[in-house]
């Protein structure tokens, strides 16, 4: 895996070899022709609009599961359809269809268009596609991978696990994996087409001494196929990182209490900047005035030490897209440089209404879901420190190195984040593991107490789904080691 | 009315006994269909302008399969013959290649069943209404936010929101059964604004199974409201021990430990701190925690489980003493016991464990006032972030807002701690439990204070 994604070339790979084959998969399949597409398009402006647009996904999702040393269950699921969006100033009409047939594509479209009332706008005429970033290519598109060798992966896991340590009571494995293909045609002419693959893998177990019984898992994947797991990320690597957690913790101490020195290890403990600043930098709190950083543009927001990027064109990330769900190229965006607030991620809508610029972060769950600003790959630029030197210059502290998950409040920007890994550090040394803890600080203040960032950025494992307003999205994160002079830790101990 | 876009033809029984009939003809031994058809609206309306406006319906079908003792599962929003073809035989193919397990299988044919009589759970009255009335209930919910306070500045708007489900069951064994339902709401999520700049949220809504029975979008405006403003001016707390007071719709997520706690699935996995409990004091005398999925109207109600099992009335802790596990069929061949017909079913996959109604009762209920009296020094918990709760260990550590109490009334509001303890320790540790209980989804509860809790703060 990449650790210096800064170092990721970009613009080298302008060929699309499937980008034709994008198209005709609707075209194809569902009878879906580019006068069907101006067709739907002058529908949903018939009542006029500022904007209209056409989302058409197709995904075949896989999943097995290991339980007992058993392959118990195995799930395919096939779905279709259509989001038919109508945006007029700050209104939003949606519609959309599982069905699509010619006559059911339109009736969304004039069901979608009642968001306006005015005279007919006429959609540019002539769509335009780009040529498209290639960042994960397919290599099987119908995702029909040989499942004989998917069961296997997770026969491994369960073995290395078992004969990792006789403590390992219970073990649990999956494997999922999606090739989700997309179409988005709009009134401004935008034409875009993508086949989209994610996969992951998941280890689960529990230890058991005495009494005393403990959990850990371990995970990863990306926009990657199952050649991956057998050469990159083995199953015996995740289940060896999952039966550490779990045998660890059975000689946690119970976390600290209260205010105090933070480090905070590479790779997933990013998911702090996804919660402190992340949410809080998307386009629509800002342009409707309901987030913490709201007016903060050109102002410190974090010490001197701290850039922060979100990048949608890393290969085969689990965050990265060629196009959004708009259709739009995404792009590395830098939100805070040198500890200023830069930018915020955008969408059309949020770039339209607030003269910013567009930065292809329009995201949504499925087609039934309203599109709008997300992460993608959100990440810390790695500074000049040495890891060891950070955990030195502790005198008495909390170095949490793996984490759950956490969540914000955007409007009050108070964050939390849960370490599942987690040790105390006195006198500069990394002592007891300690247990299961919530840290909790306030956005735009957190990172002013940045003290030291390491030169150790990782990003994480590819295990990230981020939710907002009920919509999840597979994200990516990433962090060097990193100081915080003061956050409060939530545990239970002195 | 918007003109709708469920005008397809209905989905019946007939086509979920057709589907399981073409799986047993391709090979499968036994087989179980879900057909399922809904339809969502949505209005959200922010300053007085409608903000969105979404309709639509979709459809989708679900197969799972066993050959023997293996078992595989397929969905699909492809209804069409050719698409109900491939689920049929990719679920038969896929069955091939898992592992047998001797405790795979449908139920046995005796425990199927569904509740009889007018169980209240769908109602059509939502329809009636036209979308213009529909959007003006959102508006009024946001207008009678600005109109409590001028330190309302802001909000993220009022909602009009409903929807209606038809879902189908059936399997080779003979089950098959159907249910509607509905639900509707009405919701509000004001900004206010201090003077010095601090910003807060929070909402309020009102659900209801039929549109006649929501409350009035002023009310719940005017609720938000007073949520939101009394937020202004929250601030840390030093680290300390105090009693912490769960407001009804936090401790909600404490009654939902409870039912985690006992879930099957984790109990089997020795993933849960209840495992091998059965019978034992696991919370203070004064609880008794039950789940119902059989309440008339209720919004966990249903006439029969994922499985084709009538849903029943499970006693799980009964004056602290564990007395059942949440049970769907596998989980209880594991664990030898019967299923207590939780089984949840979506569209895809196998069955997992699922709530009814659930809710708590205390021997001893006390007015709230009467709680934060005995109080001298303590939290009253309003809102909680973060998903720090560990079921293996039972540690517990998230993210809290809401007041103090200080001398047995609400002082001052509190936000950037967190609150800390072992589920073990704290469901034993129930000192006090309210008179104010409501139903306003499906997991309720009164107040309750909890002793011996960490808070970290400044």
């Amino acid at each position: 895996m990449s650790h210096q994604p800064t170092n990721i070339p970009s613009g080298t790979q302008q060929h699309n070899s499937f980008g034709p084959e994008h198209r005709r998969y609707f075209f194809d399949t569902f009878g879906i022709t580019e006068r069907l597409l101006e067709r739907c398009l002058g529908e949903a402006l018939s009542a006029g609009g500022d904007y209209a647009d056409l989302y058409f996904e197709s995904i075949a999702s896989t999943s097995i599961g290991l339980d007992e040393s058993l392959v118990k269950s195995a799930n395919q699921g096939m779905s279709a359809g259509c989001g038919v969006r109508v945006v007029a100033g700050e209104r939003t009409g949606y519609a959309y269809t599982d069905d699509l047939s010619a006559d059911r594509l339109l009736r969304a479209a004039r069901t979608a268009a009642l968001i306006a009332s005015g005279p007919a706008k006429e959609p540019v005429s002539g769509f335009r596609e780009k040529t498209q970033q290639n960042l994960y290519p397919v290599l099987s598109p119908e995702g029909d991978a040989d499942i004989a060798s998917k069961l296997d992966l997770l026969l491994r896991a369960d073995r290395a696990a078992r004969a990792a340590d006789s403590r390992i009571v219970e073990v649990r494995a999956s494997f999922s994996d999606e090739v989700r293909r997309i179409l988005v045609a709009a009134s401004d002419g935008t034409f875009a087409s993508d086949t989209q693959p994610l996969a992951r893998f998941n280890v689960f177990v529990i230890a058991k001494d005495g009494t005393n019984i403990t959990r850990g898992s371990a995970g990863g994947g990306g926009r990657v196929e199952l050649d991956y797991f057998l050469t990159e990320k083995t199953p015996e690597g995740f289940a060896k990182e999952a039966t550490r957690q779990a045998i660890l913790q059975l000689n946690a101490v119970p976390a600290p209490a209260g205010e105090m020195e933070v480090v905070l290890g590479p790779g997933w403990p990013g998911v702090l900047l996804h919660e402190a600043v992340g949410h809080g930098l998307e386009a629509d709190f800002n342009r409707k005035g309901t987030s913490a950083f709201s007016g903060l543009i050109g102002q410190s927001v974090a010490s001197s030490k701290v850039t922060v990027v979100d990048n949608g064109r890393m290969p085969n990330r689990r965050g990265s897209l060629n196009v959004d769900d708009e259709g739009s190229p995404t792009q590395e965006t830098v939100l805070i440089e040198n500890g200023i607030l830069r930018g915020y991620m955008s969408d059309k809508l949020s770039s339209r209404l607030m003269g910013i610029p567009e930065t292809g972060n329009c995201r949504r769950e499925s087609y039934q879901s309203v599109p709008m600003p997300r992460m993608t790959n959100t990440y810390m630029l790695a500074g000049d420190d040495a890891p060891e030197d950070i955990l030195r210059s502790v005198k008495r502290g909390l170095y949490a190195v793996n984490f759950g998950g956490g969540q914000v409040d955007i409007t009050n920007g108070k964050f939390v984040f849960s370490a599942s890994e987690a040790y105390l550090i006195e006198d500069g040394k990394i002592t007891a593991p300690v247990k299961d803890a919530t840290l909790i600080g306030n956005g735009p203040e957190a990172l002013k107490f940045v003290s030291m960032v390491g030169h150790d950025l990782r990003l994480d494992e590819g295990i990230g789904t981020c939710g907002k307003e009920g919509q999840s999205v597979p994200v990516g994160v990433g962090m060097p080691t990193i100081k915080l002079d003061r956050m409060v830790v939530g545990g239970t101990g002195r | 009315m918007l003109e709708t876009l469920t005008a397809h033809q209905e989905l019946t029984a007939a086509l979920a006994t057709q589907l399981i009939d073409q799986a047993l003809s391709a090979g499968a031994t036994d087989a179980e269909a879900v057909l399922y058809e809904g339809d969502e609206f949505e209005a959200l309306v922010r300053k007085g302008e409608v903000e969105r406006l979404k309709e639509s319906g979709s459809r989708a079908a679900g197969l799972r399969v066993f050959l023997g003792a293996r078992t595989a599962s397929t969905s699909t929003s492809d209804l069409t013959p050719a698409g109900l073809e491939r689920l049929v035989h990719g679920a038969v193919a896929l069955a091939r290649v898992t592992s047998e397990d001797p405790f795979a299988g449908l139920p046995d044919p005796t425990s199927f069943g569904q509740l009889s009589g007018e169980l209240r759970i769908y109602s059509n009255d939502v329809d009636d209404l036209p979308a213009a009335e529909r959007i003006a209930l959102a508006r009024r919910a946001d207008a009678a936010c600005f109109a409590a306070d001028p330190r309302i500045t802001n909000s993220r708007g009022g909602s009009f929101d409903s929807g209606a489900g038809h879902k189908i069951l059936a399997n080779s064994r003979g089950f098959v059964g159907e249910y509607r339902r509905s639900i509707c709401s009405i919701s509000a999520s004001p900004i206010a604004q201090s003077a010095d700049g601090q910003m807060q949220r929070d909402y309020w809504y009102s659900s209801a199974r039929s549109a006649a029975a929501l409350e009035s979008p002023e009310s719940i405006g005017a609720e938000a409201a007073r949520r939101t403003l009394r937020r202004l001016g929250a601030r840390s707390v030093p680290t300390q021990q105090v009693p912490v007071v769960f407001s009804p719709e936090i401790a909600r997520s404490i009654v939902g430990h409870i039912f985690e706690a006992a879930n099957g699935s984790l109990i089997y996995h020795q993933s849960s701190f209840f495992a091998g409990k059965l019978g034992e004091q696991v919370a203070s005398p004064e609880l008794t925690i039950i789940d119902d999925g059989t309440l008339v109207g209720g919004f966990g109600t249903a006439p029969f489980d994922g499985e084709g099992l009538p849903t029943r009335r499970t006693v799980i802790v009964e004056r602290g003493v564990l007395k059942s596990y949440l049970l769907n069929t596998y989980m209880a061949r594991k664990l030898n016991m019967q299923s207590t017909g939780n089984a949840s079913r979506g569209i895809s996959g196998a069955p997992g464990i699922g709530a009814g109604n659930l809710f708590l009762e205390s021997a001893s209920p006390l007015p709230p006032a009467s709680i934060l009296a005995g109080i001298k020094s303590g939290l009253y918990v309003t809102e909680l972030i973060g998903q720090g709760v560990n079921m293996v260990t039972g540690d517990y550590s998230r993210g809290a807002s809401g007041l103090w109490i200080e001398n047995g009334a609400w002082s001052y509001p509190v936000e950037g701690i967190t609150i800390a303890g072992n589920l073990r320790e704290m469901f034993q540790n129930v000192t006090a439990a309210g008179n104010d209980m409501v139903f306003r989804s499906s997991v309720a509860s009164p107040t309750l204070r909890i002793d011996g809790m960490t808070i970290a703060g400044s």
